[in-house]
């Protein structure tokens, strides 16, 4: 069993009466890329805060790093970097002294700090950019360099709230890119995310958060072997025929889904399904065989679209 | 891990990395702030030196003034002036880009830095242009032969020591409104205007309309503007005023600090 670096037990936040963290149990095992996917208001930001040790939680328990946040916050923090899910680097200074400024948070040597920013600055591929202000950046830059920002206390742990929201698919992959390097020098992650892809990507496990509850847990894989089907076959009728085939549908697999465009029908093999279809001469005006993803996942346990 | 991370370091020195930050983001205005520190007495000693206080003591001898000529009356008062509009300005904008515009301070808290650390950082920020500016203006009105160095060196502490304690409270009332543009406006209007106004800078509060004076002796302006004439020329109060006026900012200093810290945990802890 790997040393568990966070563990909470019936965590639970609330705001007033609102419930936004609903006793929620997880682990997460050093040097492991752990993820909680879920759509907005799913208590995501909520259990990153308190993991943070800067938001208390209700009731439940949580240890980070063998300590309780709530007694030993800044013994904590010391040892997280935080991403949050907006950047609140200073626009008005440069790169460099964006991350100088945050290291002397930490008590952290000129001389030390001096040193890891060249250092991050070519991890964040951002040396071009060193002595420009960071409102002149660009928003995949800022999110490169809040992460290097977070870096520079050589966090034990690295919390990222939504790493990618925001940006474009480019940006995006070279952000997927650098987060890989930093998974494969052992860091451990914590990670957010509405991105199915994203959580595919990056998370070696990950709990799938809805209404602050988990609705289930596991490896990408794991989750999409236990809930849905090897494959899913997309067809589209026109938006008035669907309802009137779909109960045709029904009865040639397991499980089907409605959604307002389109059906999803949940199969082995999706192009014999297609076949049969089409023999039935339904005619379906586009379709599409995909492998299931954590989207499908999703959709079984909740009913609804990650990405409304 | 990271074995150079102390947090018992943290702990007694964490305001001074807020403060560190704080002038290195006040350095970026740095050209604004010499202009103003310098430009504001400047204007003053010239203007009302030379011009309106010729003016004023031909017109009312020095009378009015209590016996001192107008310029050596008024300049204590514009000391204090400038150095409580420098606090305002290093106390209101810091703690609503904090929160709101940028939220610094959120940032800031996610290190081992705590709430309490940031209040203290960014006050000692406050008190470091409000030094500038006192010394300053000091400096121009020993230049311009309105005070001597021997009699007024007192001043600049208890100049000091009035905006530090405007700062507070200003610091604390920031935190404490959610909708900050309105409240910029509110502020400006109703408080900042009549307190510049009516504490008795250019002529003696005493001289005003009685149902204007609580203005003044609300305003910690007033407080500081008398005691900063106490201090520079021998300007007479009673024991009992001296008591008063230390008491109303030493008041003021703590109920300041007491709300901003509350109000920043309170707000960061969200
Ligand atoms: N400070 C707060 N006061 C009151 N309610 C809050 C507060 N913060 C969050 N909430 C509520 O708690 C719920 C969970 O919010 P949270 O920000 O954790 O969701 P999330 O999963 O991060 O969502 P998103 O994907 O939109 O970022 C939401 O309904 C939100 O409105
Ligand atoms: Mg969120």
């Amino acid at each position: 069993m790997p040393e568990s670096l966070i563990s909470a037990r019936g965590l639970t936040k609330k705001y007033g009466d609102f419930t936004a963290v609903d006793a929620i149990d997880f682990d997460v095992a050093k040097g492991e890329s752990f993820g909680l996917l879920g759509p907005n208001g799913a208590g995501k930001s909520t259990t990153m805060r308190i993991i943070a040790a800067t938001s208390q939680r209700t009731s439940g328990s949580i240890s980070i790093l063998g300590r309780d946040p709530e007694e030993h916050g800044p013994q904590i923090r010391a040892h997280l970097g935080v991403v949050p899910q907006q950047d609140n680097l200073d626009g008005e200074l440069t790169v460099t002294e964006n991350l100088f400024i945050y290291g002397r948070y930490f008590g952290l040597s000129k001389k030390f700090i001096r040193n890891k920013i060249e250092e991050l600055l070519d991890f964040a591929q951002l040396q071009e950019k060193r002595d420009s202000k960071v409102e002149a950046l660009s928003g995949g830059m800022k999110r490169r360099l809040t992460i290097a920002r977070a870096l520079v206390s050589e966090p034990d742990i690295l919390m990222l709230d939504e790493p990618t929201t925001g940006l474009d698919p480019q940006a995006r992959h070279i952000l997927w890119d650098r987060l890989f390097r930093l998974k494969e020098t052992g860091v451990t992650l914590v990670i957010t995310t509405h991105f199915m892809d994203e959580a595919e990507q990056l998370c070696d496990r990950l709990v799938v958060m809805d209404k602050g509850k988990i609705m289930a847990e596991g490896s990408p894989l794991e989750l999409i072997k236990k809930y849905s089907t090897k494959e899913v076959l997309e067809v589209r009728f026109g938006s008035e025929r669907n309802k009137e085939v779909a109960p045709v549908l029904r009865d040639m697999c397991s499980r089907i889904e409605e959604l307002p465009d389109r059906i999803l029908m949940y199969v082995e093999d999706g192009e014999a399904l297609l076949e049969e279809i089409v023999a039935k001469k339904l005619h379906p005006t586009t379709s599409l065989v995909r492998r299931s993803s954590l989207e499908d996942v999703f959709l079984r346990l909740t009913g609804r679209s990650l990405i409304e | 891990m990271n074995s150079g991370i102390n947090v018992t370091k943290i702990r007694a020195r964490g305001a001074a990395y807020v403060a560190e930050a704080r002038i290195a983001q006040m350095m970026k205005w740095k050209g604004i702030i010499a202009i103003v520190a310098i430009g504001n007495p400047l204007f003053y000693l010239v203007a009302i030196g030379i011009g309106i206080g010729v003016l004023v003591n031909e017109n009312s001898g020095t009378s009015g003034t209590g016996g001192v000529e107008y310029i050596t009356f008024i300049a204590p008062a514009l000391l204090a002036s400038a150095a409580l509009t420098g606090a305002l300005d290093e106390a209101m904008f810091p703690v609503m880009e904090g929160f709101k515009w940028r939220k610094l301070f959120y940032a800031i808290n996610s290190t081992p830095i705590n709430p309490g650390q940031i209040v203290l950082g960014v006050f000692i920020g406050a008190l470091a242009r409000v030094v500038f500016t006192v010394v300053c203006y000091w400096a121009l009105l020993i230049a311009f032969g309105v005070v001597t160095i021997s009699e007024s060196w007192d001043v600049i502490p208890i100049t000091i020591f009035a905006a530090g304690a405007f700062a507070a409270v200003i610091m604390g009332v920031t935190a404490s409104v959610k909708n900050e543009d309105y409240f910029m406006t509110v502020l400006n209007r109703m408080i900042i205007m009549p307190m510049f106004l009516f504490s008795g800078t250019f002529f003696p509060l005493s001289s005003m309309p009685i149902f204007i004076q609580p203005i003044g002796w609300i305003s910690p302006l007033w407080h500081a503007t008398e005691l900063g004439r106490y201090f520079s020329y021998g300007y007479s109060i009673s024991s009992t005023m001296l008591v008063i006026h230390f008491g109303y900012l030493i008041g003021m200093m703590i109920v300041g600090f007491k709300l901003a810290n509350q109000k920043f945990a309170e707000r960061l802890a969200k």
